[in-house]
């Protein structure tokens, strides 16, 4: 699906739990609460029951401050938690503990940006706030006789990750996404592999419309999905007549009306009476700096002037930890940057896609991965033979050494390369005369020796052999 | 112990005309500590205060079969001084009210004239001080609610520096003004509850760690050259006769023992009784949006979804009065009104506060009448809320600036007391309770 981009503004917000923290946003339960019994991670505190008060954990001020020094915001020395208050019965108090950005209310990070390969995208503000509870019904939500809640996820800390409407594409929203999640990983705070633990919702107008938030957005996958159909929904309507909230249904991948709910004027938002404001010192934040990792963006300009990568190679290894990680686990047993950086981002991603494959999903190792480089290197094997063994090893998920152990014991020694070469020559003297002449009419014949050799002829030494050949022919 | 069990039967008897108490602790099987510093001490505690196993109603039908699962930090602590905790205490329901007629469980009668009220929202700890129902009594004060039932029962009440006392397991009405604080028959017992209730705790964000006083040690030192300030303002329109003359009268009293007696103008005070309401009620509809029946409390059973079920516990669970306030409290924080209410009700509030923080720089207590009217008649006021509400004029202001304020009884007329207000700085209590206690021995109506 295309859209054109100038006419779509896409603002998203990014929930992410910090996974990393021990115990939830204001007390001591634990914040493992995933495959528990529902309603067992709870106290009086995380229930709101009467008389109970909110202390804040510090390591969840500190995890914001790091996120948002990550996403180069200004870290605000004076912040303030509010009120929102709506009812609902996944929320204990019946209010939620949050950040405001207007009545007083100071978000604990505020200006940022992100840079993405479709542009600059500048943060607004970072957010924390408490998770509520969780809705589960028995059965399917419309036949279900009962709404059964478990609160074990209450209280839990979340961050808010705000955008400006930035974005300018459902395919850009998957990219900021994506540097999001690998900039919060990097840096520790959050675990995206926990399920639940990455949320979005996004909002979205094409021009002459009125402002739409799709809430309900499951993965980033679903946030490229969900914002291709009401794109498309907005354009046939011609533009959103009506600023509402949709829900995205991710089984019949449409956007519905949600019931009209309070919008942000009904929140009736307030400063927090029970949780003093935050002063932060210039040195609490800069101690808080110099303990964060080495950032995506950072990596990436190293592997660019220090490895000499290209920019775009650098950027496609940076998007996810994981990757940049395990590439550079590869130069550890064996430099060999270009090689490993193309088969990584062309054949192995390559693979991934095709096969909707995470980068974990597979077995190969960095030193299989570099053992292979050097056999390329050294000449023991050509690299379009290589390639073709680790392409054969992700499909059967094997070690590519495993190919070699086999085939590297026959790799061909320059005596029978010799003699191939001398066979062929023998054979084509056409093609050899029309070498003398023309340096690129050597291609045949290296392809005869190849085809001769079975392909274990390494590339190089046919290559050397041929030359010396050819130019004593020439001298002759 | 078998003294103590007589006792507690007469108590329960002398409660059926009084009312003071809502529920009464099975005191026989509790493992009392007898060296504490309060041992052998008897005390109610108000009803808004968390005690585990023994329920804890906010003089609601809400909360009526609400047990705790844990204590407040002041009920710990009462127990670590070896208090015997003989019950909880009638107030006006979730504190909200100045005379203890909004309690779902029946109005407290004063003990100096039981067709009269006893003050509220503390006026079962009043009573029960006063009706010798208990030695010592814990009430909480938002906007007035120890000091007010202190000044209407003849007894001392103080309403701590805001930070002071842990408010972990208070219910909260207001919570950005209020705070626990003792009552008792004289000075020295309330500086002696005061100084057991103090002890800093982390589980509350607004509590100051601060070293404890002994508060008892200082209640015989010189008032010479004490500045005192008596701010025009707290003697409006309002203030009866009786009470002025009574007040002034103390006044004169505390100058010839040699303090210097200066009347001020303290003009923001005028604006005090609205920015009190305005922040008082916006925050309570907020604390008490959690009563929604689903989780703890009064449980309706027949309803369609959550929005009725909810909509009809707090129907049938909240009186009047706080319906009231929660409709206005949610109107104040509303969009298009929040900047004309809420806001500009903070504005008053930290001009307030700068104010006073002026007056101390140049004087060490100000002094004003406690209320000011005698004790009323159970009835006067219930159906005129904002004559009801008048009665806090004097106090509020003590619990916006956050800064201590004591009632002391200081004379009667026809045998209804009249207490006089003493405030200080931050964490100045010592020195209100030095001239409280002064002010008690030429009174002469210490008990």
């Amino acid at each position: 699906m295309k859209h054109s981009l100038q006419d779509v503004k896409i603002g998203l917000e990014i929930h992410c739990q910090l996974t990393s923290l021990n115990t939830k946003m204001f007390c001591n339960c634990s914040s493992d609460y995933r495959g528990h019994e529902p309603n067992t991670r709870l106290c009086p505190i995380c229930t709101g029951l009467p008389g109970s008060l909110p202390v804040l954990n510090k390591r969840a001020l500190d995890a914001a401050i790091k996120i948002g020094l990550a996403l180069n915001c200004e870290i605000s020395h004076f912040s303030n938690f509010f009120r929102k208050n709506y009812f609902y019965p996944d929320s204990p108090k019946n209010y939620q503990i949050t950040q405001y950005d207007k009545a007083g209310g100071v978000p604990i990070a505020i200006n940022g940006h992100i840079e993405t390969n479709m542009g600059n995208v500048r943060i607004t503000r970072i957010q924390l706030e408490e998770d509520p509870g969780k809705l589960q019904y028995e059965g399917s939500i419309t036949t279900s006789m009962n709404t059964l809640i478990d609160y074990n996820r209450a209280g839990i800390s979340l961050v808010e990750i705000v955008t400006e409407p930035d974005v300018t594409s459902p395919k850009h929203a998957r990219e900021v996404l994506n540097t999001i999640q690998s900039i919060v990983e990097t840096i520790g705070e959050c675990d995206s592999t926990f399920d639940g633990s990455m949320r979005a919702d996004a909002n979205v107008s094409i021009t002459g419309g009125r402002r739409v938030e799709i809430k309900n957005i499951s993965s980033f996958k679903e946030v490229e999905r969900a914002l291709n159909f009401e794109i498309t929904r907005q354009k046939t309507l011609k533009a959103a007549d009506k600023m509402e909230t949709r829900h995205w249904d991710d089984v019949r991948r449409v956007t519905v009306t949600l019931r009209i709910k309070e919008d942000e004027e009904g929140y009736r938002y307030f400063p927090d009476p029970d949780l003093p404001a935050m002063i932060l010192s210039d040195e609490y934040i800069s101690n808080i700096q110099s303990s964060l990792p080495e950032l995506p963006e950072h990596r990436c300009l190293r592997f660019v002037n220090d490895i000499g990568l290209t920019n775009e190679i650098a950027r496609i290894l940076n998007k996810d930890k994981f990757i940049a990680d395990f590439f550079e686990e590869c130069l550890k047993y064996y430099n060999n940057p270009k090689l490993i950086s193309s088969w990584i981002t062309t054949d192995i991603l390559g693979y991934l896609n095709r096969n909707r494959l995470e980068f974990n999903d597979i077995k190969l190792t960095p030193t299989d991965l570099s053992k292979l480089s050097q056999f390329v290197q050294t000449g023991k094997i050509n690299d379009s033979f290589a390639t073709s063994i680790l392409i054969k090893s992700l499909y059967e998920n094997k070690s590519p050494l495993s190919y070699l152990d086999e085939s590297t014991s026959n790799v061909m020694d320059e005596q029978s390369v010799a003699e191939i070469v001398e066979m062929i020559f023998t054979n084509n003297t056409e093609a050899v005369s029309d070498a003398l002449s023309d340096p690129n009419a050597i291609n045949f014949l290296i392809g005869q020796v190849m085809k001769e050799s079975k392909g274990k002829a390494p590339h190089k030494t046919v290559r050397r052999i041929m030359d010396e050949k050819l130019l004593n022919l020439k001298g002759n | 112990m078998s003294d103590l069990i007589s006792q507690f039967e007469n108590i329960k008897e002398k409660n059926k005309s009084i009312n003071a108490y809502i529920s009464f602790s099975d005191i026989e099987k509790e493992n009392i500590n007898q060296t504490g510093k309060l041992s052998g001490k008897t005390i109610a505690i108000k009803d808004t205060i968390s005690t585990a196993g023994l329920r804890t109603t906010c003089a609601s039908k809400m909360l009526e079969n609400y047990i705790p699962p844990f204590d407040a930090h002041v009920v710990t602590l009462l127990k670590k001084h070896g208090a015997i905790i003989l019950g909880k205490a009638n107030c006006d329901e979730f504190a909200m009210g100045s005379s203890t007629e909004h309690s779902a469980f029946g109005p407290t009668h004063n003990p100096n004239d039981l067709d009269r009220v006893p003050g509220g929202s503390s006026g079962g700890s009043g009573a029960a001080v006063a009706g010798n129902l208990a030695d010592l009594a814990l009430g909480s004060d938002t906007g007035g609610s120890i000091r007010c039932p202190a000044s209407f029962c003849g007894i001392v009440g103080l309403k701590p520096t805001y930070g002071l006392i842990s408010r972990y397991g208070l219910i909260a009405y207001g919570n950005s003004l209020e705070q626990i604080g003792p009552m008792a028959k004289n000075v020295y017992d309330c500086s002696l509850l005061l100084e057991c209730i103090s002890e800093y705790d982390k589980r509350d964000a607004t509590c100051i760690n601060r070293k404890n006083i002994d508060y008892t040690k200082h209640l015989e030192e010189d008032i010479k050259n004490l500045k005192i300030a008596v701010p025009r303002e707290f003697f409006g329109n309002g203030t009866d006769e009786v009470v002025e003359k009574n007040i002034w009268a103390t006044i004169k009293k505390i100058e010839a023992e040699g303090a210097e007696i200066e009347e001020i103008n303290i003009n923001s005070l005028k604006y005090s009784l609205p920015a009190y309401y305005i922040i008082a009620m916006s925050e309570a509809s907020s604390n008490l949006a959690r009563f929604d029946g689903l989780r703890y409390g009064l449980h309706i059973e027949k309803a369609h979804d959550w929005n009725d079920l909810f909509s009809k516990n707090r129907k049938f669970g909240f009186g009047f009065e706080v319906k009231r306030r929660i409709i206005l409290g949610t109107f104040a924080l509303s969009s298009g009104y929040f900047d004309e209410y809420y806001i500009k009700a903070q504005r008053v509030r930290s001009l307030i506060a700068n104010d006073f923080k002026r007056v101390f720089n140049k004087f060490d207590v100000i002094v004003s009448p406690t209320m000011p009217t005698l004790p009323f008649k159970i009835g006067e006021k219930i159906t005129n809320p904002l004559s009801m509400y008048m009665s806090d004029v004097d106090t509020v202001s003590a619990n916006l600036a956050g800064i201590p304020s004591l009632s002391v009884p200081c004379g009667s007329s026809n045998s209804l007391p009249i207490g006089i207000q003493l405030m200080s700085n931050h964490f100045n209590e010592k020195t209100i309770l030095n001239l409280g206690n002064k002010i008690e021995q030429f009174s002469g109506v210490a008990k």
